[in-house]
């Protein structure tokens, strides 16, 4: 057993990619030695900016001899078949055996695969797994450049590092050969090391002013700027993306701190916090919670006038920087909001949706009409408007053109320094929000007003031009803006019927006018044309919706299983169908997970399935001359016409009331009994949107359906009997079925 | 610094070359990094170009951003293997210690939609602060670099600021006998941010973008890739002033762009077309 040490220097690899890389290189070289057959326990890998390396512990000096075997064609085979089977095993003919395969003679062959020194199939893998590394960019360089097939590399690939206990593993790819020797730190060490192997590798680059393994690096990111902060008497804002990044970008890391000059506090916080993380890469300090004017920055020498110089390097560039930012802030204030808003008609929202100014007038409308309505209660139509008609102007500002992260933030900012109302700045500022699943979702009746419109019209514009979402393609981020308005309408419990709200947002779209090929000579009156134009408008605004409808229906399927709901409990409520109310729909899920989580609920799902396998089996269509069951297992669930379905129930409920023409037995008779109770009780509780109670009314069904499958034969030789039974197994089916569909719970 | 500079790429195999005689936003857009790029003749050369970027002036009021300032451009072809080293000893050349001061290899790709052109690098920090750009070119005029070049490009206004320690450009001492950069340059900083801003004629500009392209064109028509390039020039510095002036909307910017990127990329080709015989002939390995 022996260890074996990869390591691949190159010029600076990007930060961002590290983290991928070490996985890759680990994937890679799995797969290599998987394929040669050597057996691997523990594999380490590393990077730093200038190199990869990969340290893989007891691996054995030869692999495996195996030995395989290959069946051929039957004795007497052409020679053609018989050769071209020797060919592709690689033996000769008389190494063939016959042998006996069901009666028939048969040529084997039996290939014997020698153990190979594991350094040979190191060699062979390096060259591949360089080849074959999947960096999200790459580039060619140097001379060999002059073919286009040279090889590719994040960077220049520099050099290689491959040892196998203490002996080399001798390989060279375009020109690169593998040795003892290394680097060290850039600028702290000058000249090769050699190294002797995985026990010394790490030990000697520390010497040489390099940790090479990066969780290392991040832990002294992590304390060293901690404690950078606390000498100061400053509490860290932790980054952890920070630490990672600053990781990727130094081989010896040096957190220091220093100052700016404290008048750059006047400019929101966040934009200093941005320009220093994005633009520097600082970490940013608090003192009592507000931002302190300090920063850290993390070099990577250990510099000899203690960092000084450095410090105050950092400390221009960041000012000027701020001052890039305070003349922003400046500048945008010199102009109101509505001011900066009418530069939206300059920017094109979607060629067939006009500018963003035409998109914030829907979304205007929109708000004010939820508000109104009452659909987002407790919210004032005039607020939510004036939020809404400003909500977009901070695109146009300085600012939010420098930092595009600052969107909805900054327009915050300038709508309270110009004296708008807190509840219109708020809502500017979080109308973006919820931005994925564990964001914060406003609970603000302004901001949410402004945050539901804006995503319902983004979805109900693109849906109503036929741009939605196809596959891995959602150029338009629609399934994210779904997402969004379903937490906001979950979380605020905002109970609406969807299908109305979709087609109001649709209807700024689908217009007269956006009806296409429309045949105005087809009609005699101007009053024809008219109505047939609105019965087109309508017939499309309904389409649409449904489509709309059906999208929020998957996107709320995709998040409730995020959210941890099981998704077979999400299907038998959607499978109700006809609900497009999420929050009730939500409530009744969640009261089914409820009730099967108890033991009722999974020995009522028990009886359910018991009894529609029977009504399967038995293929009950009801008793003759009644309504014929239209579907598997529900026979009202496909009478949708309302006049019909009055009829269908009066006819059930006299069906079931009709006397029975034998005496039944008490288990039969307490299952009707129960019956009678828990139909209404659960009907009445459904229509009260008390879920629970109804998965109560349920659960008072599942002691007599167990008793009822104990004492009773459902298939009597008497066929009254037989079709009472069915009938009533058909009954608790059904009444069953009106709170969830059952059929398809799993378990 | 410049001598400087001069001196050591001079001693490293660079041919001293002089700063383009014609308007343009960058240092990569002389000839002798464009066209050079391409092809498989070695090119070795280093040289200063000033650089004009109208909507950067600032009227002279801003510390750090000039509509007129200097590149100092090196390239070379193929890149040498060492090419980091020699970029960090230039650094050491001109004063700056790495044992002081932080340089760090940041990355930054670079891609330039006019010309058709990208490559991977980095930006190089001294302090956090961007010194120079550093970019292996893979493709010039739409066409691989066969082979890949290596381009330097040192912002001298700031290393110099960096070296002097000044915080304001104006500030730089030119000479070490009172002469300082605003002395120079501060006028014309503000006479020529007014001009681009606010005078240049737009008719006038939009006149000579079109007369450019046809030009362009026309030396096209007639094979030859060298004028047609500085028309290219030419055109992309009348968009920058349009752009300026504020008269071109955002639709319009693309297909303005696009005019430009035809024109380079039209350079190039006849470039290729007119030399590939010759390159093939003297380096059978390689092929357009």
């Amino acid at each position: 057993m022996t260890d074996f040490l990869l390591e691949l220097r190159c010029e600076e690899i990007p930060a961002r990619m590290q983290k991928g890389a070490r996985a890759d290189l680990e994937k890679l070289f799995r797969a290599q030695m998987e394929a040669s057959g050597v057996a691997l326990s523990d594999v380490t890998v590393w990077s730093t900016p200038r190199r990869l390396a990969l340290v893989a512990k007891g691996l054995p000096q030869q692999t495996q001899a195996v030995s395989e075997e290959a069946k051929g064609p039957p004795e007497g085979a052409p020679d053609q078949a018989i050769d071209g089977f020797c060919r592709k095993n690689g033996v000769t003919r008389d190494q063939l055996e016959l042998r006996d395969v069901k009666g028939r003679a048969t040529w084997f062959a039996v290939i014997e695969r020698p153990g190979k020194a594991v350094s040979d199939v190191l060699a062979e893998a390096i060259p591949a797994i360089i080849r074959s590394f999947p960096w999200p960019k790459s580039m060619r360089w140097g001379a060999a450049s002059l073919s286009t097939e040279s090889l590719r590399w994040v960077r220049p690939l520099s050099g290689i590092v491959a040892i196998l206990g203490d002996q080399l593993v001798e390989c060279e790819i375009d020109g690169v050969t593998s040795g003892f020797a290394t680097l060290g730190h850039r600028f702290h060490h000058s000249g090769p090391i050699t190294i002797g192997g995985a026990d010394d590798y790490a030990e000697k680059l520390r010497a040489c002013h390099v940790i090479v393994d990066h969780a290392e690096r991040e832990a002294l990111i992590r304390t060293g700027a901690g404690k950078a902060a606390a000498d100061a008497g400053l509490t860290l804002v932790e980054d952890e993306g920070l630490v990672v990044e600053n990781a990727g970008l130094t081989e010896w890391p040096v957190p220091l701190l220093g100052r700016f000059e404290e008048d750059f506090l006047e400019v929101p916080p966040e934009t200093i916090q941005l320009t220093a993380r994005v633009n520097q890469k600082y970490f940013v300090c608090e003192q009592g919670g507000q931002l302190a004017n300090a920063f850290i920055c993390t070099a990577n020498i250990d510099a000899a006038d203690g960092g000084a110089a450095i410090v105050d390097g950092n400390r221009k560039v960041l000012a000027a920087r701020l001052s890039d930012a305070r003349f922003f802030w400046d500048v945008d204030r010199k102009k109101t909001l509505a001011e900066h808003a009418k530069g939206l008609e300059r920017i094109t929202f979607h060629e067939k949706l006009g500018t963003v100014a035409d998109k914030v007038e829907r979304v205007a409308n929109l708000a004010e009409w939820l508000a109104s309505e009452g659909i987002v209660p407790d919210c004032d139509p005039a607020l939510a408007r004036q939020a809404a008609e400003l909500c977009k102007a901070d695109l146009v500002t300085e600012m939010v053109g420098e930092f595009p992260e600052l969107q909805g933030l900054m327009g915050g900012y300038y709508a309270r320094a110009e004296g708008s109302p807190d509840a219109v700045a708020d809502a500017i500022r979080d109308h973006y929000k919820p931005v994925g699943q564990s964001d914060d979702v406003p609970t603000a009746p302004v901001t949410v007003a402004v945050a539901l419109a804006d995503k319902l019209d983004t979805l109900g514009s693109f849906f109503a031009i036929d741009q939605r979402p196809t596959g891995s393609k959602d150029p338009f981020a629609l399934r994210r803006a779904a997402i969004s308005a379903i937490l906001l309408l979950v979380e605020n419990r905002i109970k609406v019927n969807l299908r109305a709200v979709l087609a109001r947002s649709t209807s700024a779209i689908i217009t007269p006018k956006s009806i296409k090929n429309f045949d105005f000579e087809n009609f005699e009156t101007d009053a024809d044309r008219a109505n047939n134009l609105i019965e087109k408008v309508e017939h499309r605004l309904l389409e649409v919706g449904d489509e709309a409808l059906d999208f929020f229906a998957d996107r709320l399927k995709v998040q409730q299983r995020e959210a941890g709901v099981r998704h077979d409990l999400i299907d038998a409520v959607f499978a109700l169908g006809g609900e497009d109310d999420l929050v009730r729909l939500l409530d009744r899920v969640h009261a089914l997970q409820a009730f099967m989580g108890t033991e009722d609920g999974t020995n009522l799902l028990a009886g359910y399935k018991r009894a529609a396998n029977i009504l399967k089996k038995e293929d009950w269509r009801g008793i003759e001359g009644e309504i014929a069951h239209t579907g598997e297992e529900d026979p009202l669930a496909l009478v949708d016409n309302p006049d019909m379905k009055a009829v269908v129930e009066a006819k059930m409920a006299l069906r079931h009331a009709k006397a029975l023409s034998y005496e039944p037995e008490p288990a039969e008779k307490a299952l009707i009994a129960a019956l009678d109770n828990a139909e209404p009780k659960a009907r009445i509780a459904v229509e009260a949107e008390d879920f629970s109670a109804a998965m109560a009314a349920l659960a008072s069904l599942r002691a007599p359906i167990d008793a009822f499958f104990e004492d009773v034969t459902v298939n009597d030789e008497n066929q009254d009997k037989r079709a009472s039974r069915l009938n009533l197994l058909d009954r608790f089916r059904t009444a069953v079925q009106r709170v969830a569909d059952f059929s398809r719970i799993e378990g | 610094m410049i001598l400087a500079l001069h001196d050591f790429w001079s001693a490293n195999g660079c041919l001293i070359l002089q700063p383009y005689d014609m308007r343009m936003g960058a240092g990569t857009f002389h000839p002798a990094t464009t066209l050079r790029a391409l092809g498989p003749e070695p090119w070795n050369a280093a040289f200063v170009q000033p650089c004009r970027r109208p909507t950067d002036g600032r009227y002279g009021e801003n510390p750090n951003r000039l509509q007129h300032y200097y590149q100092y451009q090196v390239i070379l072809k193929p890149s040498p293997s060492d090419l980091q080293e020699l970029y960090l000893r230039s650094l050491e050349v001109i004063g700056i210690d790495s044992l002081k001061h932080d340089i760090r290899f940041v990355e930054d790709d670079w891609e330039s939609p006019t010309l058709g052109a990208w490559g991977l690098g980095w930006e190089v920090w001294c302090d956090g602060m961007e010194v120079t750009q550093f970019t292996y070119f893979q493709q010039m005029g739409g066409y691989d670099c066969k082979p890949v070049a290596g381009e330097l490009t040192y912002g001298l206004e700031r290393l110099a600021m960096y070296i002097q320690g000044v915080d304001n450009v104006y500030d730089l001492d030119f000479n070490g006998r009172g002469v300082s950069y605003g002395d120079v340059f501060l006028e014309n900083e503000k006479q020529m941010s007014t001009w681009n801003f606010e005078v240049a004629d737009t008719d006038a500009l939009f006149d000579l973008f079109r007369k450019a392209v046809a030009e362009c064109q026309n030396c096209l028509d007639a094979k030859l890739p060298i004028p047609a390039y500085e028309q290219a020039i030419e055109a992309s510095h009348m968009f920058n002033l349009l752009q300026a002036r504020g008269v071109i909307s955002v639709q319009e910017r693309a297909s303005y762009m696009g005019q430009v990127r035809d024109l380079a990329r039209g350079s190039c080709e006849a470039y290729m077309a007119k030399n590939a015989d010759a390159w093939a002939e003297k380096f059978p390995e390689w092929s357009a």
